[in-house]
């Protein structure tokens, strides 16, 4: 039960134009945890990241090779239909985006692309979704009211009830956090701790102490390449290469 | 050495302060110019066409003789325009929007076909829209056709189709990509992300698209010219000709009498209105859309 594998990426190799972002990437993600992609900036976190859920797709020039299998299925190379891959995954990115719509909207968007759509229901699940993310008790008087209204922190924080609505058992978590102020990022730190009971969380972040708190596996990428990956306690303990330990160390940023 | 130092930097600073004052008085200059000129256009436009604006002139179609100074009124002209304006913009709209969102959904990671097809429509909007309206006319020769409403709706609405693809184009361009990721991050498909994101978050773009389609699209006299044909009577059927406003305004403002030309004058103000109207409508939707739209 421990070492359940959700997502296993093989020899995933992904180029824009003549430039590699992403070399011979395999790794594997381990079910109900936490995992930390760790990296200095611009070492291709983030689009590993979006390669799992195929934003990458929207990239002009790319070329991708190898596997990404999410449960046994090789999403790279599937029939299925991109969108019902992507239902799986709700996705929150460096800064929040709600979508052009009152709060309720918003959440009501995500339930019915989960096909969703009885009314009866409705009210009761936005409420479900809006406190799970902890958010409830501070819009439920205004639930008509823009999504832009909210402060940057609540906005990520509907972004993230927005994603669970559509029922996905993956986060994906592309800096959460860098937009917002500590309480709110605390908050949202919290959340991911109270969720990985039910989701597979992976969460990219070049904040080390972030990943300290957080990670239960940690994969470490150093200019397009994994360097290390594996159990939190070992990683931060016993790095094993010299690279890992000067970045743990500070001298790499 | 230092006093040097200090003596550049002062020369400096004065160079900058003069650049300054140049450039912030060439702008002022020129907002002035466009002021004013705009404000010329419509004193005299005001000055000649209120003392002959009356309410007969705006209820009535052209009796006998109108043209030569006797009763009657550009009602006419004023439906017909409206009619031929709404329906133009209407068919540009159901046209362009999704050609928009096509462009910024499907073709996202075709960037250089997105461009080219940018480069097209640009060209497409400097083409004059007489030829519009001649390859219209050759058309309807080819098919045996008269001049009609839905001739003339057809030519406008490919004259201003290419003006409502590139506005609503560049309103979607300011949408982040932020937001069509989060969009299609959620599972929602391209069509859901264009028809139900982004034309949300760009509704005041569309609505400014729309109302510059209007605009062209009721102030164009060369492409109905031949299109649309002119009559007196108010029509009843896509089928049969119709007058414009343009038009009236160019048979009234020929003729050697002075009373018609004063005529051409007021139903240039009525033109100018409707476009002003428009225009305060649009602005009134668009505040009252904007609040959804969220700001980056």
């Amino acid at each position: 039960m421990e070492n359940l594998t959700k997502i296993r990426i093989e020899e995933l190799n992904l180029s824009i134009g003549r430039a590699k972002i992403l070399r011979d990437i395999s790794v594997e993600i381990p079910k109900h945890k936490i995992t930390v992609i760790l990296g200095p900036s611009g070492c291709g976190k983030t689009t590993l990241l979006k390669s799992m859920n195929r934003l990458t797709d929207l990239y002009s020039d790319m070329n991708v090779t190898g596997k990404i299998m999410i449960d046994g299925d090789d999403i790279l190379h599937t029939s299925r239909d991109v969108t019902e891959i992507r239902k799986r995954m709700g996705l929150l990115s460096q800064r929040p985006y709600p979508l052009p719509m009152n709060i309720q909207k918003n959440i009501a968007f995500g339930l019915e692309i989960s096909g969703r759509r009885k009314r009866q229901f409705r009210d009761k699940r936005i409420e479900h979704y809006l406190k799970q993310a902890s958010l409830w008790d501070e819009v439920k008087d205004r639930l008509k009211e823009p999504a832009s209204s909210l402060s940057i922190g609540q906005q990520q924080r509907l972004c993230l009830a927005r994603g669970l609505a559509v029922d996905p058992d993956i986060l994906l978590a592309d800096e959460p956090t860098s937009a917002l102020d500590p309480i709110s990022s605390q908050e949202i730190e919290q959340k991911f701790i109270e969720l990985k009971k039910g989701y597979t969380i992976v969460l990219v972040t070049h904040i080390l102490r972030q990943a300290i708190r957080l990670a239960d596996y940690v994969i470490f990428m150093y200019l397009g390449e994994v360097i290390e990956q594996g159990q939190a306690e070992q990683f931060f303990n016993q790095p094993r290469t010299e690279i890992t330990k000067a970045y743990l160390k500070g001298s790499i940023n | 050495m230092k006093i040097n130092t200090s003596k550049t930097t002062g020369l400096r600073k004065s160079l900058q302060r003069a650049e300054e004052i140049f450039f912030r008085s060439l702008m002022l200059l020129s907002s002035c110019l466009i002021v004013g000129v705009l404000l010329m256009i419509i004193i005299s436009i005001m000055r000649k066409g209120i003392p002959s604006l009356s309410f007969e002139m705006l209820t009535r179609t052209p009796k006998g003789g109108f043209y030569f100074g006797k009763e009657g009124g550009i009602l006419n002209a004023i439906v017909g325009s409206l009619y031929l304006a709404l329906g133009a913009t209407l068919l540009a709209f159901c046209i362009g929007l999704p050609v928009a969102i096509f462009m910024n959904t499907w073709l996202l990671r075709h960037r250089k076909t997105v461009n080219l097809l940018r480069f097209i429509l640009d060209l497409l909007w400097g083409v004059p829209s007489i030829i519009y309206g001649a390859m219209g006319f050759t058309v309807m020769i080819m098919l045996g056709l008269r001049t009609s409403l839905l001739a003339g709706i057809i030519v406008v609405g490919l004259f201003v189709l290419p003006i409502m693809i590139r506005a609503i184009d560049e309103g979607f361009k300011t949408s982040p990509a932020g937001l069509t990721e989060a969009a299609l991050s959620l599972g929602s498909s391209k069509s859901e992300l264009g028809y139900r994101v982004l034309a949300m978050q760009c509704f005041p773009g569309i609505v400014t698209a729309i109302l510059l389609s209007f605009g062209r699209a009721i102030g164009d006299a060369a492409s109905v010219l031949f299109t649309t044909g002119f009559t007196d009577r108010i029509p009843t059927s896509l089928g049969q000709p119709t007058a414009t406003l343009p038009l009236s305004i160019f048979f009234q403002l020929t003729s050697p009498i002075p009373e018609v030309k004063n005529r051409a004058y007021a139903a240039a103000v009525v033109l100018t209105i409707i476009i002003l109207l428009t225009s305060l409508l649009a602005r009134f939707f668009t505040s009252k859309f904007k609040k959804q739209s969220i700001k980056f």
